[in-house]
């Protein structure tokens, strides 16, 4: 391997590293907020870069039925409930809520031709299409169970992922799609060319790191969700309920599950099932910073996507089995150093 | 602080009748009543195991309960949450003080006041300027994050949070919890000093001397039942009390 | 309990059942059937491993694809009969499974499963980028088995050999379950510390049943690879991992039979969708994946038991009190002479990061006397109590029990020197019976392993530890519950349940806290009458407790704590009068 091969291989690797990073961060968000091991993380990547593709192709996507059928379970799943606690006032805004908004984003698609539409507004769009999905999703599958153990919580994931998948299929189909790159810009240095898509993606990330380090530290959502997440009971006793804030940190993931996908997109075919390794890998960054801590996350994360990279050069064939079989040291070194007392 | 002056005196905040908690086919609390009033501090003592930290889990919506809750002159319905209690006025100082142990004081703070902030209401510094009044150690200690506290500013700090919410009724679990005879009197002082801002008071304790000595009216709780009940200066020097939780001993 | 004549009657129906079906089924069911039975061998280790041990793993068809490679490649590439490949699958297996579970079974709850589902995806891509493996072809051409001079060829030959596997392996789980080391299986789940504190070995039963798992997914493997005769990586995928825990949840992860019903269920399900989702979709793909997700869900919502529990109830339940037989008593420990030195506990400290919960406690135990450990709310005794049965050791200071340093020893070598105890929090396993509870405590006390207790060679040793708990229960007046769920017993008396286990273990030294809270007047009495009887027997007893006239009536000597410091120390009546005993108890506020 010559410098300009280790340059190239660092450059893709820390473009990925950035993307897996962006996942763990919501990963360890998830699962410090509401305990749930968020393994569905992966299909909002695939759900955002598909969901644009469509976009951008012309074609009606799939996930605007996704939208509107779990919008209408979540308008009569509240609205039976308003309805046996006689609180009727409630029942126009649960539906208003649930069904009208989905219904004005389908009237809007079915209105413009959204391939003719300028970039940005396109992934606006993919992102309204995709995101609502996440809360959505902690409604119908994880509220009835929050309170349920770790485990339970993790099983309950593992369907929400298959059922995605099996979605992701239904929606998309078992082609592959690859949007245009958002730039076409390209910088040298010394022989080596530097992608502006690979800048974009590293600096896109970046920017969203530093964004949710502020929500977290200056505003008191962000403060009300890191409470939670370090008391449950305390923050329940101010008032910030579990239901608030498991709504809160799966927007949250949808988000940057979406926003991710949308960015590796142009560099990377992704398909209906692609998303699973992707946010398996953003896993094997959580699992090194503990599922606990965001900066340890970030950097494993990072570690994972160089490591893949210069592992496809000298074994293509094992890149997986050497990505995953990492995280079998890495738990050896937690288990020696976390000793594990169970409270009396 | 409460939002309620100008209202008699008497006015009943809490009144629970005929109220059971179980856990599993457990009873763990058997048909209690008691009532709380405006500008009152009642309290409920009893042994450990008795049930006093399940009443008020019970209370603030934490567990389910059959019975009957009146909360401001509303009955509680199934649909009653944490969280309605909370947006109604009622807090609980927790046992275990569930504290925000990696954020500083100020943002423990700032958080009790989370739900007046999501109700539209912006005064949360003005209150918290309130609370270090009665707390100054909390203004001295604003920066520091709250697991470095000692046990006494510990129980401060979730006191001066549940303040933070201007609560109309606060449930305190064993304010004297772990604290050195000193602090103790001083957790009570300004527990008696936050009666004469009109809150009403339920306060759980196993120190059954502090207790009684602070409280209007008192409970005795044994096994899941409320046993006795009286104004407190009764209670005080009633032989069934003295002899089973102001002596150690007693009649030895 | 139900009714073994019952659970007889069911199963000779049910093996009459499957002995004729062959006979008449067209080909396309008995297919059908030999694929449920091969999938319910893998997720009846399952039941074992999540079900009873709190365990998950998502990764038990990567031990199908060790079992059912490691044949084929051995067959195919050295000629080496089948019956030899079996096993070398199982010592694979094996050896990969321990390995695996050494290093994933020590940490806490979700990371376990999170382990698994890496390693489940490594093995897969492994199956498929190994040349020798075929790579994703796979391997052809692997050879029938052959009995003698019959060669299992047909689906309907094959029929017979999996259901036998699955019913020898249902039974040989069923008798494990319901023995000394399936109790300390069940206890897993109520927390390691409990059963730590009764002396089972919790990462030792961890990794057996976590073993025992992957080897009936091994060998469901090995029937897999000489049914299809060819072997390719896609069976042994992270999907398949999950679909296999789908069926043991589906089922009813809990129990024996859930396991075939799960994997019934889901098979079939399976086949039927694969029919009519892609004509209703009008697309092909595998969407049975949606409903079984959906389904999933629901099943974790409203039925998280699973079916089985379900289709239980359907049928009228006879509750029989089968009498434990008397049997053999245990041999006895023999009792320090009372009044000679028990337990010596000499500058105890304990820090909880900056917290010192101990501070330097000093103080001794004899044998018959009782020993109480008063003190208010949050002065440390749990802590010196966790410290002293070695559940959390201390940070520093000496503990000496019958001469022999502990402080540093693991919780079931401090039980085995007889040191028993009870918890603050009861801890017991609510919905097993008092009577199993109390076994738990017995463990040390019988020696047949697993093996013994699979084939049922374990079943006089099992009578001897079900009499002693039987005689304990009864010794501390709960005679009348022993068959009732533990968890239905109100909270006094569950506290009386667990100072029954701890006398089961047949200690010389008991540790108690907070036995009487929560009991009523009478129930102290008898509860104060049981210790001064086992303190006549020359039991030491190290008792914390709070109510006082109990302590004061019950103590030869007390010693006070108060903010993890030894406050005070000598007869009742002195500690009633010591002044700053009465200060730290009745510190008013006037």
């Amino acid at each position: 391997m010559d410098l300009q091969i280790a340059l190239l291989l660092g450059q893709d690797g820390l473009s990925n590293g950035a993307i897996y990073a962006l996942l763990a961060l919501a990963l360890v968000l998830v699962f410090a907020v509401t305990r749930v091991i968020f393994i569905p993380q992966g299909e909002f990547v695939a759900f955002g870069a598909l969901t644009l593709a469509s976009l951008q192709a012309g074609r009606l996507p799939g996930t605007i039925w996704l939208v509107l059928a779990l919008g209408t379970v979540i308008a009569l799943v509240d609205g039976s409930r308003a309805l046996r606690g006689r609180q009727f006032r409630r029942i126009p805004w649960i539906v208003l809520v649930n069904c009208g908004i989905p219904l004005l984003l389908a009237g809007v698609l079915f209105a413009v031709s959204a391939a003719s539409l300028p970039l940005p507004v396109q992934v606006l769009l993919a992102l309204m299409l995709v995101v609502p999905l996440g809360p959505m999703i902690y409604r119908l599958a994880y509220q009835p169970v929050a309170e349920a153990s770790v485990l339970v919580l993790l099983i309950v994931s593992v369907a929400v992922h298959v059922t995605l998948i099996g979605i992701g299929l239904l929606f998309f189909g078992a082609e592959g799609s690859r949007t245009p790159a958002f730039t076409d810009v390209s910088f040298e240095l010394g022989d080596t060319l530097l992608q502006g898509q690979t800048i974009l993606v590293v600096v896109a990330s970046v920017v969203l790191i530093v964004a949710l380090y502020f929500f977290f530290e200056r505003t008191i959502y962000g403060k009300a969700l890191r409470a939670t997440a370090m008391n449950r009971t305390g923050a329940r006793l101010m008032g910030i309920s579990g239901t608030l804030a498991g709504m809160l940190s799966f927007t949250l993931a949808a988000s940057i599950g979406a926003f991710s996908g949308i960015l590796i997109s142009p560099i990377t075919t992704i398909y209906y099932d692609s998303g699973f390794l992707i946010g398996l890998k953003g896993f094997v960054g959580a699992i090194i910073g503990g599922l606990a801590s965001y900066p340890v996350a970030a950097a494993g994360a990072i570690l994972v996507g160089l490591l893949e990279s210069y592992s496809s050069f000298w074994a293509s064939a094992f890149k997986e089995v050497i990505v995953f079989t990492l995280i079998i040291p890495v738990l050896l070194w937690r288990s020696l150093k976390t000793r594990h007392v169970e409270e009396e | 602080m409460s939002e309620l002056d100008g209202e008699g005196e008497k006015t009943v905040v809490l009144e629970v009748r005929d109220l059971s908690v179980s856990y599993g086919k457990v009873d763990a609390l058997h048909g209690i009543g008691l009532k709380v009033h405006r500008g009152e501090i009642v309290t409920v003592i009893g042994p450990n195991g008795a049930g006093k930290t399940t009443l008020l889990c019970a209370l603030i919506g934490l567990l389910p309960v059959r019975g009957e809750i009146v909360y401001l002159g509303e009955r509680q319905d199934a649909g009653r949450s944490v969280e309605k209690l909370v947006r109604q006025g009622m807090t609980l100082v927790p046992e275990k003080r569930e504290l925000f142990a990696e954020m500083s004081v100020e943002d423990n703070l700032l958080l009790g006041a989370f739900d007046r902030y999501r109700a539209g209401h912006r005064d949360q510094l003005e209150t918290m300027d309130d609370v270090f009044d009665i707390f100054p150690r909390l203004m001295e200690r604003r920066e520091q994050m709250a697991a470095t506290l000692s046990g006494g500013e510990r129980q401060m700090l979730a006191m001066g949070r549940a303040l933070m919410a201007k609560p109309r009724l606060l449930l305190l679990d064993e304010p004297s919890l772990g604290l050195a005879p000193l602090v103790i009197r001083e957790i009570f002082r300004t527990i008696t000093q936050l009666k004469k801002l009109g809150v009403a008071i339920l306060l759980v304790e196993q120190n059954a001397r502090a207790a009684l000595q602070v409280a209007d009216y008192g409970y005795v709780l044994e096994t899941g039942e409320l046993s006795l009940e009286g104004p407190t200066r009764d209670l005080l020097t009633d032989p069934r009390v003295v002899e089973s939780y102001l002596g150690l001993g007693g009649r030895h | 309990m139900r009714h073994p004549s019952h659970d007889t009657a069911f199963l000779l129906l049910f093996i009459a059942a499957l002995a004729v079906a062959p006979l008449f089924l067209p080909e396309f069911y008995v297919t059908l059937l030999n694929y449920i039975g091969l999938y319910a061998i893998v997720a009846l280790g399952l039941v074992m491993l999540t079900g009873v041990g709190g365990l998950t793993s998502f990764g038990q068809a990567a031990f199908v694809g060790l079992g059912a490679y490691t044949s084929a490649y051995l067959t195919t590439v050295h000629g080496v009969s089948p019956w030899l490949t079996l096993p070398a699958g199982l010592l694979v297996t094996a050896v990969v499974a321990g390995s695996l579970g050494l290093v994933t079974l020590r940490l806490s709850g979700h990371f376990l499963p999170l382990g698994t589902i890496a390693w489940g995806i490594s093995l897969y891509y492994l199956f498929g980028n190994l040349n020798a493996l075929g790579g994703h072809t796979g391997i052809t051409g692997i050879p029938p088995l052959q009995l003698f001079d019959l060669e299992i060829r047909s689906g309907r030959e094959f029929f017979y050999l999996i259901w036998v596997v699955l019913l020898v392996v249902v039974l040989a789980t069923r008798n494990l379950l319901d023995s000394r080391e399936g109790r300390a299986i069940r206890a897993l789940r109520g927390g390691s510390l409990m059963a730590e504190a009764m002396g089972v070995n919790t990462p030792r039963a961890k990794i057996v049943i976590f073993t025992v798992a992957a080897l009936y997914a091994s060998v469901s493997g090995w029937l897999y690879a000489h049914l299809q005769r060819f072997v390719n990586p896609t069976p042994f995928s992270l999907t398949q991992g999950i679909e296999y825990l789908f069926m043991a949840v589906v089922g009813g992860v809990a129990h024996v039979w859930g396991a075939i019903v799960g994997a019934g269920l889901i098979t079939i399900l399976k086949q039927w969708l694969q029919d009519w989702l892609p004509t209703l979709l009008g697309q092909s793909g595998n969407f049975e994946v949606i409903v079984f997700g959906l389904l999933m869900i629901f099943v974790l919502h409203r039925a998280r038991d699973g079916v089985w529990p379900i289709v239980m109830r359907l049928f009228p339940q006879s509750v029989s009190r089968v009498r434990v037989p008397a049997a053999e008593l245990l041999a006895r420990r023999p009792l320090p002479a009372s009044g000679s030195l028990l337990l010596e506990v000499t500058d105890a400290s304990k820090r909880f990061g900056g917290l010192v919960a101990n501070d330097k406690v000093s103080f001794k135990v004899r044998a018959g006397e009782v020993m109480a450990l008063i003190g208010p709310n949050g002065a440390g005794k749990t802590t010196m109590f966790n410290g002293i049965s070695g559940v959390d050791p201390l940070s520093s200071g000496m503990v000496a029990f019958r001469g022999e340093r502990i402080e540093s020893l693991p919780a079931r070598h401090i039980a085995r020197l007889g040191m028993s105890r009870t918890f603050q929090h009861v801890r017991l396993l609510a919905g097993m019976s008092v009577i199993e509870n109390v076994a738990i405590g017995a463990h040390l006390r019988g020696h047949k392993g697993f093996v013994a207790a699979a084939c049922r060679a374990d079943r006089a040793e099992e009578a001897r530890l079900l009499h002693e708990a039987a005689l304990q229960i009864e010794r501390c007046g709960l005679a009348d519950q022993m068959y009732e769920a533990a968890g239905s017993l109100p909270l006094g008396k569950q506290r009386i349940v667990e100072i029954a286990r701890a006398l089961a273990a047949d200690p010389c030294l008991l540790l108690l806290d907070e036995p009487a809270a929560g009991l009523r007047y009478l129930e102290k009495q008898a509860l104060a009458d049981l210790l001064r009887r086992l303190r006549a027997e020359g039991i030491g007893i190290l008792l914390v407790e709070h109510d006082m006239d109990f302590v004061m009536g019950l103590a030869d000597r007390v010693v006070v704590m108060e903010f993890g410091r030894k406050l005070a120390a000598g007869l009742p009546e002195e500690i009633q009068r010591n002044p700053a005993v009465v200060d730290a108890y009745l510190g008013g506020v006037e």
